[in-house]
């Protein structure tokens, strides 16, 4: 199972094995991340699940849609290229390694 | 000397105030009843994600089984609390008494269950828990399932003939009032819906009434027109009612919902409620009591009780929003809509891209948007922040929406 290291919203790792197709929400979530909110529970309607992707790993990421586009602009935090919200991430075998980091607000 | 609080339900409000009351320093106890013997879930996936397969069963979990040891959350799961016994501050659940120093109602609502006359072996599916929901997909998933009638055109009925007939089902849906989500939606969107519908051969049948159900080896619904329609299953999403019965008998003040007062206290001391159930003076509507069924209600309802329980009394003042997803229509919904007198369409409409807002008094109370996430986080933030913007640079689709 892919490996995934979580910086919180107080700035501390967290490493979590992660199963395949499981999102990054998800896992943040399940692993009791602090900073991942998910009001609408993973249906891209909320913005809460906003986090940075590790550099490297961008161009591996499943495409950014329209949708996810549209609400990372009402998203809390700034907005960078490396934004992504979590719901909309699935972790494939490519993201082995990822690093996460979660801001301060959503 | 540390505190008990015991939260009745665990559903969003229920899972949100523990989670709350941890976060803001509360070192008492915290034990969650639920008559539900499945471990702590969201109900909104069971007729979107859940149903068709993109979520199973742990990614709709609200928290994993170690958070609610790490915190200190007991689950008392498959527990029905039978009686509140207010004077002695206990409650009386199956597996025996247990005192309260806070008790919070997030008893949430149950479906209206049609009343007439249903004869045969099988009942028709409601949807309300995952187990609901098993059955559900079980019983539409079988190829042999072709025909399905939904009673009731609102957001559940709706979500569910979505899915039936995106899987190729003959859907039939029975609407009581004369147009789709009627409650919630004005004209013109409960048309977009019903062209959508429709484009997938639902038929709809609007402004009609079930008056009779009857099954042998299929089902045959007799309405109110004098026609009779046939199918293999029937589903019913005819609305809730809130689960308000063990708070009725505790003497506390019901009518429609617990009644609260804006820090959510009921009519009795130490005594709350939140989410489905809490009748409360929302801001947003001019301060008249309103029952709102969603997760955004349940979840802010929670945060705000967690507070005022650990001392900081805070009032609710958050904006009411919603969503429902049928087809490759999102609607979200910010603000409430109810007795608006203008309102304003901007975007694609044929192309499914766009937003209705309205006003009333000159005053910005509500926008539903289709497929337009960005303007729906906008409207959130001025309908929180009671503003309006100008109508013509509204009206005018070049100039950016966070420039009106």
């Amino acid at each position: 199972m892919p490996q995934i290291t979580y910086i919180d919203s107080d700035g501390n790792k967290h490493q979590v094995e992660l199963p395949l197709g499981a999102t990054i929400m998800e896992g943040a979530v399940q692993n009791d991340i602090k900073g991942i909110i998910a009001e609408c529970g993973g249906s891209c309607m909320c913005a809460t699940c906003h986090c940075y992707i590790g550099e490297e790993y961008l161009d591996k990421l499943p495409e950014m849609e329209e949708e996810e586009d549209e609400m990372l602009e009402g998203a809390v935090a700034p907005r960078t290229e490396r934004s992504r919200l979590g719901c909309q991430v699935r972790i494939s075998n490519a993201l082995d390694g990822l690093v996460v980091e979660i801001p301060q607000e959503q | 000397m540390k505190k008990n609080v015991i939260i009745i339900g665990a559903g969003h409000a229920g899972i949100q105030a523990a989670a709350s009351l941890r976060e803001e320093g509360f070192e008492g106890s915290i034990c969650i009843f639920s008559e539900d013997a499945d471990f702590p879930y969201q109900k909104p996936p069971l007729s979107k994600g859940y149903l068709d397969g993109s979520q199973q069963k742990n990614s709709i979990m609200f928290r994993s089984e170690a958070w609610y040891e790490n915190n200190q959350v007991e689950l008392k799961l498959g527990e029905l609390v039978e009686k509140v016994d207010v004077p002695q501050k206990t409650v009386h659940a199956t597996s025996g008494e247990y005192e309260f120093d806070f008790l919070v109602f997030a008893t949430g609502a149950y479906n209206r269950e049609l009343p007439i006359p249903i004869k045969g072996t099988d009942q028709p599916l409601y949807l309300r828990t995952m187990k609901d929901a098993d059955y559900l997909k079980q019983a539409l998933d079988q190829e042999d399932v072709q025909d399905i009638l939904v009673i009731g055109g609102g957001f559940i009925g709706l979500e569910i003939a979505a899915y039936a007939a995106k899987s190729g089902k003959k859907v039939t849906v029975v609407e009581y009032q004369p147009r789709l989500m009627q409650r919630v939606l004005p004209p013109m969107l409960s048309e977009h819906f019903a062209a959508k519908h429709q484009a997938y051969g639902v038929d709809l049948r609007m402004g009609v009434g079930v008056q009779a159900l009857h099954q042998d080896s299929r089902w045959t619904a007799s309405l109110s027109t004098g026609e009779t329609v046939t199918a293999d299953q029937v589903i019913v999403g005819i609305g809730v009612l809130p689960s308000q019965v063990l708070a009725q008998e505790a003497g506390i003040r019901c009518s429609n919902g617990i009644e609260v007062n804006k820090y959510f206290e009921t009519s009795t001391d130490g005594i709350y409620a939140i989410g489905d159930c809490a009748l409360h003076p929302n801001p947003f509507a001019k301060g008249q009591m309103v029952r709102l069924e969603s997760v955004q209600n349940a979840v802010d309802q929670a945060k705000v009780i967690a507070s005022t329980i650990c001392g900081k009394p805070t009032s609710y003042h958050q904006v009411p929003w919603f969503w429902t997803h049928q087809y490759n229509l999102k609607l979200q919904m910010a603000g409430l809509s109810e007795g608006y007198d203008q309102l304003l369409v901007r975007g694609d409409v044929e192309g499914d891209k766009f937003s209705v807002f309205y006003f009333k008094n000159n005053q910005l109370i509500a926008v539903d948007s289709i497929n337009k996430p960005a303007d729906h986080l906008q409207a959130r933030k001025w309908i929180q922040a009671s503003y309006t913007p100008d109508l013509e640079k509204l009206a005018d689709d070049s100039i950016k929406l966070n420039e009106c």
